[in-house]
């Protein structure tokens, strides 16, 4: 087990190592792409002087927090109104419902109207990564618990469970793996159109990671728009890698369910 | 509250009048229970057997407080029952085990909503229960990593943990395999005669019943409604393989197929 997943590493970081190298080579020797294309060097060279220089570092910031933010907002309205449509046909039929259509709408189409309702701001981005989050958040919710086995449900009832007891103990619980796999996507949609929305416009409260991509593009710094690609994608793994990777090992762990 | 307050065994006598149940269903009304009427003395091992579809779950969700008679009483001691209660726990045929918890927090769940207990108590009466049912090294497994029998035993000291008077199980066995069952009958007789409880048991196998119950009453279909009560006087603890006790029980299987007309599965 040890030495297989020891193996399996050294081919993954050789393989990365020999394109690198291969792309670095093309260009320098050859003069392949050199226009569109820089070499390895020339992007981990950008990487290295706008973190010195500060500007990555608080882009990587000023687009983190609006994720963060706009993320735990989407949850903590996401889980309880899912909950609420679970429970109430009044809220399925109606909030829920609206879930379902909102979620086909992919994110980034709120970004015209984020930009008309709240101006360049903080809070346009704020809303569209709340927008991408939400309605997976509440339709997962809501499928979860719908989802739970009613046995559990008997069971904690005749064991003295009733009422918000119940809903913390036992239904939330027993509907996390659903929650997760909505916060996941949620993630991923909040993150995918959070980028689109700073590419798109430029907001003047804060230069994202989008925005760099943007101005590389602009000024022909193509190490500048590769560089801010490969921070962006480094995000996505960090992200995946710190926040969710442990819970799903958790609930492999506990529940014994396996998604490899 | 003292643990050893807390472990004390208790028991109730438990009787069900003139109990009757209808349900909807596609085919229209279902007389799920019509006119039952069963007393169960305390401490007594009562089964109910009968065909599917003969009420005797429902009587036992009944008895649980998790449905409601339409008319009639069900009365433990003399106080009637309105709901759910700590005094009556459920085992039912799939562990019912929460697997987002290890097997300690499992058993402490009904104990945790049982007052006048400290964490300290709780965890102590929890650990006795898990020594009952022989897994008390078993304490921090997550449930998927144990057996079929081994979750059928957790379930049990769930059940019996915030020490119920009435135990009712609902073909509690009928999941498991045949080996795993056998070893579950004698130790389900120790621990009934160790901690003295009330059990009412649903099945439909009535060797079981006639393994476990001092009584066995059998039920009759469409609608539900009990037909005829066996006493079982064997000596204990009973051996389902013991040519005695399979002479009982070919006599309830003749009762009910000429009952019938048609044979009950085993």
């Amino acid at each position: 087990m040890k030495f297989s997943n020891y193996k399996r590493w050294t081919v993954s970081i050789a393989t990365f190592c020999v394109l690198i190298a291969v792309w670095e080579i093309a260009v320098r020797k050859y003069g392949l792409f050199e226009y569109i294309l820089p070499p390895p060097s020339d992007v981990a060279g950008y990487i290295w002087n706008s973190t010195i220089d500060g500007t990555l570092p608080a882009a990587i910031w000023v687009t983190i927090k609006r994720l963060l933010m706009g993320y735990a907002i989407g949850l903590g309205i996401g889980i309880p109104v899912g909950m609420l449509c679970s429970r109430f046909n009044f809220f399925k039929d109606t909030v829920g419902l609206l879930a379902l259509g909102l979620q086909a709408l992919p994110s980034v189409c709120w970004v015209p109207l984020a930009i008309m309702w709240f101006g360049q701001e903080e809070s346009a981005m704020l809303f569209v990564v709340v927008m991408g989050t939400v309605w997976s958040m509440i339709l997962a919710t809501e499928h979860g618990v719908k989802n739970i086995p009613p046995i559990y449900l008997r069971a904690a009832r005749t064991m003295g469970s009733s009422g918000m007891h119940t809903w913390i103990k036992v239904i939330l619980p027993a509907a996390f793996p659903s929650i997760l796999g909505g916060m996941k996507q949620g993630w991923a949609f909040a993150w995918r159109s959070l980028m689109a929305a700073e590419i798109y416009v430029t907001i003047l409260t804060g230069f994202g990671l989008g925005q760099l991509l943007h101005y590389g593009r602009e000024l022909m710094e193509m190490n500048q728009v590769i560089g801010v690609m490969c921070v962006v994608i480094m995000i996505g793994l960090v992200v995946d890698k710190v926040m969710f990777s442990p819970l799903e090992a958790h609930l492999r762990k506990k529940w014994g369910i396996s998604k490899d | 509250m003292s643990v050893n307050a807390e472990l004390q065994n208790v028991t109730a006598k438990l009787s069900v009048k003139n109990v009757s149940k209808t349900f909807d269903s596609a085919q229209g009304k279902v007389e799920a229970l019509k006119d039952v009427s069963l007393a169960v003395g305390e401490g007594e091992f009562v089964c109910l057997v009968g065909p599917s579809g003969c009420g005797k779950s429902t009587l036992l969700n009944l008895v649980a407080g998790l449905e409601k008679p339409d008319c009639g009483q069900i009365l433990v001691e003399d106080s009637p029952v309105t709901g759910p209660g700590r005094d009556r726990m459920v085992m039912f045929q799939e562990h019912a085990l929460f697997p987002w918890l290890d097997v300690m927090g499992n058993v402490l769940f009904g104990l945790k909503l049982k007052p006048n207990l400290t964490d300290p108590e709780r965890r102590e009466v929890a650990k006795f229960y898990l020594h009952l049912v022989g897994l008390e090294k078993f304490e921090r497994a997550s449930i998927h990593e144990l057996s079929g029998g081994m979750r059928q035993r957790v379930a049990l000291a769930r059940s019996l943990a915030p020490n119920p008077r009435i135990l009712l199980m609902d073909e509690t066995f009928g999941a498991l395999d045949a080996l795993t069952r056998e070893q579950l009958y004698g130790e389900i007789q120790l621990i009934w005669e160790k901690r003295k409880k009330t059990i009412l048991f649903v099945t439909h196998n009535i060797r079981e019943a006639v393994c476990l119950g001092d009584r066995v009453v059998l039920f009759s279909p469409h609608p539900g409604r009990i037909v005829k009560t066996f006493d079982i006087e064997l000596p204990r603890p009973r051996d389902i393989n013991d040519p005695a006790l399979t002479s009982h029980a070919s006599e309830i299987t003749s009762f009910l197929k000429n009952q019938f007309g048609r044979a009950v599965s085993e």
